[in-house]
């Protein structure tokens, strides 16, 4: 099977950048700043594959850059270099044009233009932020938030948009008869399965979970993890889980990259991540497991 | 069925100070098509590291795996890119470890219902029927079926492991001391549950704690010095 997206070389750099940027930063220099220029290189020259219902697992302390790949595939930030191309079968009508004739794979997203990218989010991504007021407008009830998502979608007739909302609200637990009140008046925990809920709306083919459990206390985790267990093989959605947490990672993903300043340092089926890291720093991480 | 070529395995410890530990150098042997091997050898020789380099749980450092696989011909499992793997794990593959690693919040019925629902295109009512069978038969009190076994005393957990693992009827079963921590009369029980599997075709490849049982069980043992 071939895979639904195709990373290759992925980066972002901030600054201006100099010809000593690449080798001046990285695990090895222990830094992501380049030390001549001042730029930050976030991430750089990132490859992999996403396959379709498959859940794969990016872990990494906070300045690995492993949120800025987030936001590079969610056409959040312009990609500093480096293609996203996306596999035929995903194609819906609106999105058909993307892709040459018999190529099985579409035309480098990121190098769209932003109407389009847009056109591509809408239609097949959906994304959930350890921080719900980048996922959420706080003030406008829950099921406004959804229906917001679904206009965004195509959807124009408002009973049918108030009927999905109360059906994904009800899906992440979210009491119906709350779906008029805004989310501020929410718990953390049903701010994130507000969150879910407008990501699952447009139903994405690719999902981001950016560190959603994060912040939560245990039994409100263990709540929001077992959701997210049960709508990956109710949806059959490709995952892309971000998280510094080699639990979430462990329980969610059946592959994991490991990243650290900037790149990714090791790739490997989870379990043998876990049981026999090869590299320096995923054997730190493993070693400061709780 | 699966061939081991001089299967090596070190470890490298980079945050300790680079210590490097070896735990098994030039491993070969191979099992036919529904042959059952033993491995013997003293506490630390390697046994375990070898099943998990199989499963790929570790990465083998040197040496050839070569598994003749259902979907994909023959294929060197120490050197396969992890998305194959992954498929051949879900299809062909199983592994009984020494202890069960519990899913939290699922419960027991589930935990063994779920390889057979991901593998073998039952219904659910068909897939419940056979999970609930085999742990009916391994002894496993029907009051239990929807309780989580994290909070089950260590014999049954790892009886609910073996059900999870056999299941779904792999053609291939690594088994790491699947028996370790039993009574002999699950024990008895579990061997033939393995008998059964075996006379449906699956190979099997297995680490005791009992000599004699693997004696009785296996149908040749290899000793790793």
């Amino acid at each position: 099977m071939q895979p639904l997206i195709r990373v290759r070389g992925l980066s972002k750099r901030f600054g201006a950048g100099c010809t000593l940027c690449l080798s001046s930063t990285g695990p090895d220099r222990e830094s992501n700043v380049c030390p001549h220029c001042g730029s930050v290189v976030a991430c750089n020259d990132v490859s992999f594959d996403l396959y379709r219902n498959e859940a794969l697992g990016i872990v990494g302390e906070s300045g690995s850059g492993k949120s800025t790949l987030v936001r590079l595939l969610h056409f959040e930030w312009d990609a500093s270099d480096g293609s996203v191309e996306l596999h035929r079968s995903a194609a819906v009508p609106a999105l058909e044009d993307l892709f040459a004739d018999d190529a099985d794979y579409s035309h480098n997203l990121p190098g769209l233009s932003p109407f389009r990218k847009r056109q591509v989010r809408n239609s097949l991504m959906g994304i959930v932020y350890q921080n719900p007021f980048l996922g959420l407008r706080m003030q406008v009830s829950a099921g406004g938030n959804i229906a917001e998502r679904l206009l965004g979608a195509g959807w124009r007739n408002i009973r049918g948009m108030r009927k999905r909302s109360a059906e994904l609200l009800e899906r992440t637990e979210i009491p119906v008869e709350r779906m008029d009140e805004p989310p501020k008046n929410f718990s953390g925990g049903m701010q994130q399965r507000v969150q879910i809920a407008k990501a699952l709306s447009n139903k994405p083919l690719i999902l981001f979970l950016d560190e959603v459990t994060t912040g939560l206390d245990l039994s409100v985790q263990a709540r929001v993890l077992d959701l997210i267990r049960s709508i990956r093989s109710e949806f059959s959605l490709s995952l892309l889980v971000v998280s510094h947490d080699l639990g979430v990672i462990n329980l969610l993903c059946q592959r994991t990259m490991v990243m650290k300043y900037g790149r990714v340092v090791e790739a490997g089926l989870t379990d043998q991540i876990l049981q026999d890291p090869q590299h320096r720093y995923t054997q730190l991480l493993v070693a400061s497991q709780l | 069925m699966i061939s081991v070529e001089n299967l090596s395995k070190s470890f490298i410890l980079h945050i300790l100070g680079e210590k490097r530990i070896e735990a098994c150098r030039d491993v070969s042997f191979s099992v036919p098509r529904g042959g059952f091997l033993g491995l013997s050898g003293p506490s630390g020789a390697g046994k375990s590291t070898v099943l998990k380099c199989i499963y790929r749980t570790y990465l083998p450092g040197g040496g050839e795996v070569w598994y003749d696989s259902a979907t994909r011909g023959r294929v060197n499992l120490a050197a396969l890119p992890d998305r194959e793997v992954i498929d051949i794990r879900t299809r062909e593959m199983g592994y009984v470890s020494q202890f069960l690693k519990v899913i939290p919040r699922v419960s027991a019925l589930d935990v063994v219902m779920e390889p057979i629902l991901a593998r073998n295109r039952v219904t659910r009512d068909e897939a419940r029927r056979r999970a609930g069978g085999l742990l009916e038969r391994l002894r496993i009190p029907s009051h239990l079926f929807d309780a989580y076994p994290a909070t089950f005393s260590g014999g049954e957990q790892q009886r609910i492991n073996i059900a999870h693992a056999v299941s779904w009827k792999p053609r291939l079963l690594l088994l790491d001391e699947p028996t370790a921590s039993l009574d002999r009369d699950s024990v008895g029980i579990v061997l033939d549950i393995l008998k059964e599997l075996r006379n449906e075709g699956t190979t099997m490849i297995g680490i005791f704690h009992d000599a004699e049982l693997m004696e009785t069980v296996t149908d040749s043992i290899f000793r790793i010095r």
